[in-house]
């Protein structure tokens, strides 16, 4: 396992690398002047916009400027905001526990949806309710968004008035009013992961219902919901388990567009935010951080595949 | 799993001499397509895409009104026989701009699909093929893009260019890329050991013949899957971005625009946002299903039964 886990550590390096590399070259191609934007409303005077452009380092070359970002990235120097001057690191902190709330729960909506739903369609595939179930994963996987939120907005604040159209308070405020305020953006973020969670899930224990530990399970006259629980689906899980690390990206991909529709102050609406004003170091910082995440989740679902399947660990 | 339908010609034997009419092969394609006709969802799909496509070719000529126009005696008008979907906030007809729309949904979604899969089986098969220094190279670039959240990259990549049709196309096709070229790699991988590929090599072809007419063709069906879903997350990635507000400039109708501007008045005008919105469901909805539907038609395991 050691070993392992070595050579997966290793591997994260040069994506690491690369991730960096995208995110310099993305961001610095972006049009707009960075020193430009420190003047504001200023009058611009050229001998003041040099001395800023030395100051800020803007006219160093390219490789020079790489190398300088990364060394003040991984000291924790993340820039300051040219829009608010707010130092970045600030803002990422004060950011990342919202999409990590809404993240966390979205999961758990997904899971509590795609595991009874997968789990029934997988036992009697072909059966009526496999069919049903079937069809709305299809529809959940087709559904965009910003389309679900808008039903559900429509449904739940405007018709019904059971729950407020957006807005955000943390759970340690309020803890009624913040789950009522994260009902509709978790559904609406669970809803795509939760479909093709099913889907995996499904296929994979119908897999597993065919293996002939499960024909001796059964033999021996077990019950069928004790050969399922008991035996298959543990293993059934294990690529499932990958899926959900993937779903990592998928999550914070998706809570740009709930971010932005229900209010939320998180990070994914602040690398839009980043991105409409131009705001460079927001946007470097907040894009690689989004990227480390993923790469972070990856390398801990390895880990976890490598510790629930011996053939993994010892390839 | 039941034995398949279509099963090869059964094996000659002395006194039984096969029969030509016996021997008539099934190519794969349409064994394909016949497993792809089986099924109920996948011609759904498919008859959904048709729509899709037929609403893009036909808008000029079906639209009832022109979509830009705006008459301000009838604002946030619901659907009624001279407008059958309503009206928008600045009078504009609703089913006109849907017509005229799906133009630029299906323009992004099929140029951003079609660029990507050209350059990606491309880079796939020839990094495939070849290995070296440039394939490490490629691999560990792809490696890094699929770290990034791919709207957040797409928004970052829209963003470098001024908003345009164009730009979101570029965008999305970048963050597609690494998908199609991984797959197309893999498949090479897989067929370049095969052993007609050998025996194509023994008889003396060359390289570049090698290449097109042999590993291509074996590598082309989880391309064509890749395909359909990739043309469904271009659909909705534009649809995406212009919700977002990087995507074509507003006075065009494109649907991720309609339902931004709708959703201000989902109060008092719900229809302008479930219209949209439930075209862009479907016409996604179709792709997919012509994906899922093509995936178990080229799968072996799977096109026999069901």
């Amino acid at each position: 396992m050691q070993a392992f886990l070595l050579r997966r550590l290793a591997l994260t390096v040069p994506v690491l690398f690369v991730v960096s590399l995208i995110v310099f070259v993305l961001t610095n191609w972006l049009p707009g002047d960075a020193a430009l934007a420190r003047f504001g409303e200023e009058g611009i005077d050229q001998r003041r916009y040099d001395a800023l452009v030395a100051e800020m380092g803007l006219d160093d070359p390219a490789p020079v400027r790489y190398v300088r970002w990364v060394a003040d990235t991984v000291t924790g120097d993340f820039g300051v905001s040219t829009r608010n001057q707010q130092p970045v690191s600030e803002l990422i902190a004060t950011r990342f526990p919202v999409t990590l709330q809404l993240a966390v729960t979205s999961l758990l909506v997904s899971l509590v949806i795609a595991i009874p739903a997968g789990v029934i369609s997988a036992m009697r595939p072909g059966s009526p309710v496999d069919k049903v179930v079937t069809v709305l994963a299809v529809a959940g996987v087709a559904m965009p968004s910003f389309w679900l939120a808008m039903l559900l907005i429509l449904l739940f604040s405007l018709r019904l008035s059971w729950l407020p159209p957006s807005g955000w308070v943390y759970f340690t405020e309020d803890p009624l009013q913040a789950l009522k305020l994260l009902i509709m953006p978790s559904l609406v973020l669970g809803t795509a992961s939760a479909a093709s969670l099913m889907r995996h899930l499904r296929s994979s224990l119908i897999e597993e219902l065919r293996t002939s530990y499960v024909t001796v399970a059964q033999s021996k006259g077990l019950s069928n919901r004790r050969v399922v629980f008991r035996h298959a689906f543990k293993n059934a899980m294990i690529p499932v388990v990958t899926m959900i690390g993937l779903q990592i990206g998928n999550l914070l991909g998706g809570s740009v567009i709930v971010e932005t529709m229900f209010g939320l102050p998180g990070l994914s609406r602040a690398t839009v935010d980043a991105i409409l004003s131009r705001d460079l170091p927001v946007l470097q910082a907040t894009v690689l951080f989004a990227a480390v995440l993923v790469v972070v989740a990856n390398l801990l679902t390895d880990v976890c595949y490598a510790a629930l399947n011996p053939r993994i660990r010892y390839a | 799993m039941s034995a398949p339908e279509l099963a090869l010609p059964t094996a000659p034997s002395p006194d039984r001499p096969l029969m030509n009419a016996e021997r008539k092969a099934v190519s794969l394609w349409r064994m394909s397509a016949r497993a792809f006709f089986r099924t109920r969802l996948a011609p759904f799909g498919l008859a959904l895409v048709i729509v899709a496509v037929l609403m893009a070719v036909l808008a000029p000529l079906v639209a009832p009104y022109d979509p830009n126009f705006g008459d301000f005696s009838t604002v946030l008008a619901s659907p009624s026989w001279s407008h059958p979907l309503g009206t928008d906030e600045l009078g504009r007809d609703i089913l006109s701009r849907l017509l005229h729309g799906s133009t630029v949904s299906l323009q992004v979604g099929f140029g951003a699909t079609m660029l990507t899969t050209f350059i990606g089986v491309v880079v796939g098969i020839s990094t495939g093929y070849f290995g070296g220094w440039v394939d490490e190279v490629v691999m560990r670039f792809t490696d890094g893009m699929l770290a990034f959240p791919s709207l957040i990259l797409a928004l970052a990549i829209a963003a470098v260019f001024e908003p345009s049709i164009t730009s979101i196309l570029l965008a999305i096709a970048i963050v597609s890329f690494s998908t199609m070229a991984r797959l197309a790699r893999a498949s090479t991988l897989m067929v370049r050991e095969q052993e007609y590929i050998e025996a194509a090599r023994a008889s003396g072809a060359s390289t570049p013949r090698l290449i097109v007419f042999h590993i291509l063709p074996n590598c082309l069906s989880p391309v064509i899957v890749q395909f359909a879903l990739l043309a469904s997350y271009g659909i909705l990635a534009e649809a995406s971005l212009s919700f977002l507000g990087v995507g074509v400039r507003p006075p065009q109708a494109s649907w991720g625009g309609m339902l931004q501007s709708g959703y201000q008045y989902l109060e008092i005008a719900p229809w302008l946002s479930i219209v949209p919105g439930l075209t862009i469901f479907l016409t996604v909805l179709g792709f997919n299903l012509v994906g899922d539907g093509l995936r178990a038609a080229f799968n072996p395991k799977i096109r026999g039964g069901a």
